[in-house]
């Protein structure tokens, strides 16, 4: 059955006010495209989830979507900082942001209890550190085993919409992804909806040739969007390289509310979709960032018949 | 301190040279992005030639063919050992002790490397909001060496953290024994003004060498306590030609991190 929609569609129906989301993908794979529809519907009282918030969630935040973030690194990486989530927590301004902040191994552990039906998951982190004192989800415990060693352990995670962007989908959304893996799957597989964006929609045939590079089966995916660069300025790998000149130029705009709410009028509520941002980009952006070629060889899978 | 035209060199270029000679012979380090990339890729062509590079993003063995600018570019991947799972690369190969070796930093250190990088002020209306652990706080713990690299400043090398983010030494070498991880606490700082090691009766942070062209005048004035210094203080050995070489025409060639 297909579950191909539009971006339009897919946000509309299956993300709604209030709601807990998840939009993956470390520094790889990151879906902006996403983030870009759910600020030009006006979502709001959103619980944002990522690992490391990056530029999108600092557009989103920026934008107003989100009343709280969970989160293990809070920045621009390799430039500075996100100057809209922090003018919210530093200053409330123009409205405070509830925070519950991990340690990346933490929020990791979180996706894997949520997606493995788990009541906590146990690390062994956070000893000697602050971060259990200002969050008390945060708890330690003894191994009820011989040793009775020392862990902190970390509550589920299971948003109620997790955005995974892909190289390749079917219509059915079995979807497949190489390069950084990030905890796109951990994140997905906790989630009570799923929204997968692709850069290519394939026939069911191509991912049967592949099954090893499969993270998600179709029946836990509700919507495949085909939004080709949809991750920009992240990247695909094979696909586009990172735009790390928009990350360098990111950090004037945030800094600027007037400018980060002009940025947001010129390419998220004044465009109509994100086929109308990669027009607006130009070819010659996507011609820079298209990387050479370094093809993978193949396996045999064996023919049984 | 003097400046490049008279040394020859950069302040980040010594600390560059200085930082991958503490990797000598070393095998699995944990690179962060900015300075500690191009330590770890200066390291692989001098002092530790057998070393892999692993990424908190999930790449072990990666053989980067330009310079990341942040910690999951795509140059990591291409020619990589091994792309994993975040899950797998913390579990597995962190938490089970085969990180020999590890780069942090932080906006404040102490005097028993505990390090900040939460927050400046206070954590419920802070000052500053810095980007949180990130991997740090269990990188702290687990792998089995920690190397800091960082500028040595008043407000960045203090008495007293405003928030730990990641444990260092706790001033109790019989303490720190019996917490059983595979860290040990900080083993040197690499700053812009020299090198040091951690005494081992004490666990304090020890000056142990001076960059060419620094006193001991300069590092007191950038620091927050009375600095325990060595007693054969020495003077870090300059940048050779051929470290210099490989960080300006190999691994820097436009300068972002060096000059």
């Amino acid at each position: 059955m297909s579950k191909v929609a539009t971006m339009r569609d897919a946000v509309a129906e299956l993300v709604r006010d209030g709601d807990t989301v998840a939009i993956e993908g470390f520094t790889h794979l990151i879906c902006f495209a996403a983030g870009h529809e759910i600020i030009r519907q006006r979502k709001r009282e959103l619980t944002l989830c990522r690992l490391t918030p990056d530029v999108i969630y600092d557009q989103m935040i920026g934008a107003g979507v989100a009343r709280k973030l969970v989160f293990s690194w809070l920045g621009n990486p390799g430039v500075g900082s996100l100057h809209a989530v922090r003018r919210r927590i530093e200053h409330a301004d123009p409205e405070p942001l509830e925070i519950e902040e991990y340690s990346h191994f933490g929020m990791v552990c979180r996706y894997v209890a949520g997606a493995a039906n788990l009541p906590f998951f146990p690390i062994r982190s956070y000893y000697e550190s602050d971060i259990p004192r200002v969050n008390p989800n945060i708890k330690p415990m003894r191994s009820p085993y011989a040793d009775g060693a020392e862990v902190y352990v970390v509550p589920p995670l299971r948003p109620d919409v997790t955005i995974v962007h892909a190289q390749r989908a079917t219509a059915d959304g079995d979807t497949q992804i190489w390069g950084l893996m990030g905890c796109q799957k951990e994140a997905a597989f906790a989630a009570d909806r799923v929204i997968v964006v692709c850069e290519e929609i394939v026939e069911e045939a191509v991912v049967r040739r592949d099954p090893n590079r499969t993270v998600l089966p179709g029946v836990v995916v509700d919507a495949v969007v085909h939004e080709p660069f949809g991750c920009h300025p992240s990247y695909a790998q094979g696909y586009y390289d990172r735009d790390n000149a928009f990350y360098l130029e990111w950090e004037s705009v945030s800094r600027d509310p007037e400018a980060l709410e002009a940025w947001l009028k010129e390419w998220v509520y004044g465009l109509e979709s994100h086929a109308e941002y990669v027009e607006k980009m130009g070819a010659e952006r996507w011609e820079r960032l298209r990387p050479g070629a370094a093809t993978s060889g193949e396996v045999n899978y064996g023919d049984y018949s | 301190m003097s400046g490049e035209g008279e040394l020859g060199y950069s302040k980040n270029e010594i600390m560059i040279a200085a930082s991958a000679r503490t990797l000598t012979g070393e095998r699995i380090c944990f690179v962060g992005v900015g300075l500690p990339n191009i330590v770890c890729n200066l390291a692989q062509r001098t002092v530790a030639p057998e070393l892999q590079l692993v990424y908190e993003a999930g790449v072990f063995g990666a053989r980067p063919s330009r310079l990341p600018l942040s910690i999951g570019d795509p140059s990591l991947v291409t020619g990589s050992t091994a792309v994993t799972s975040m899950f797998e690369l913390f579990a597995f190969y962190l938490q089970a002790g085969l990180i020999d070796a590890a780069f942090l930093g932080g906006a404040q250190i102490d005097r028993f490397g505990n390090l900040n990088t939460t927050v400046i002020g206070d954590y419920a209306s802070p000052k500053v909001r810095l980007p949180g652990s990130g991997g740090a706080c269990e990188i702290a713990i687990h792998a089995r060496k920690v190397l800091v690299i960082m500028r040595q400043a008043q407000r960045s090398f203090v008495e007293r953290l405003h928030f730990r983010t990641s444990p260092g030494h706790s001033g109790d070498p019989e303490h720190d024994r019996a917490r059983g991880w595979f860290g040990s606490g900080p083993t040197s700082v690499v700053t812009d003004l020299g090198t040091y090691g951690f005494d081992e009766a004490t666990g304090e942070m020890t000056l142990l060498t001076l960059h060419p062209g620094v006193t001991l005048d300069d590092v007191r004035a950038n620091m927050g306590w009375e600095p325990k210094v060595a007693d054969d203080l020495g003077e870090t050995p300059p940048p050779t030609d051929e470290e210099l070489r490989l960080i300006r025409q190999e691994l820097d060639p436009e300068g972002v991190y060096t000059r």
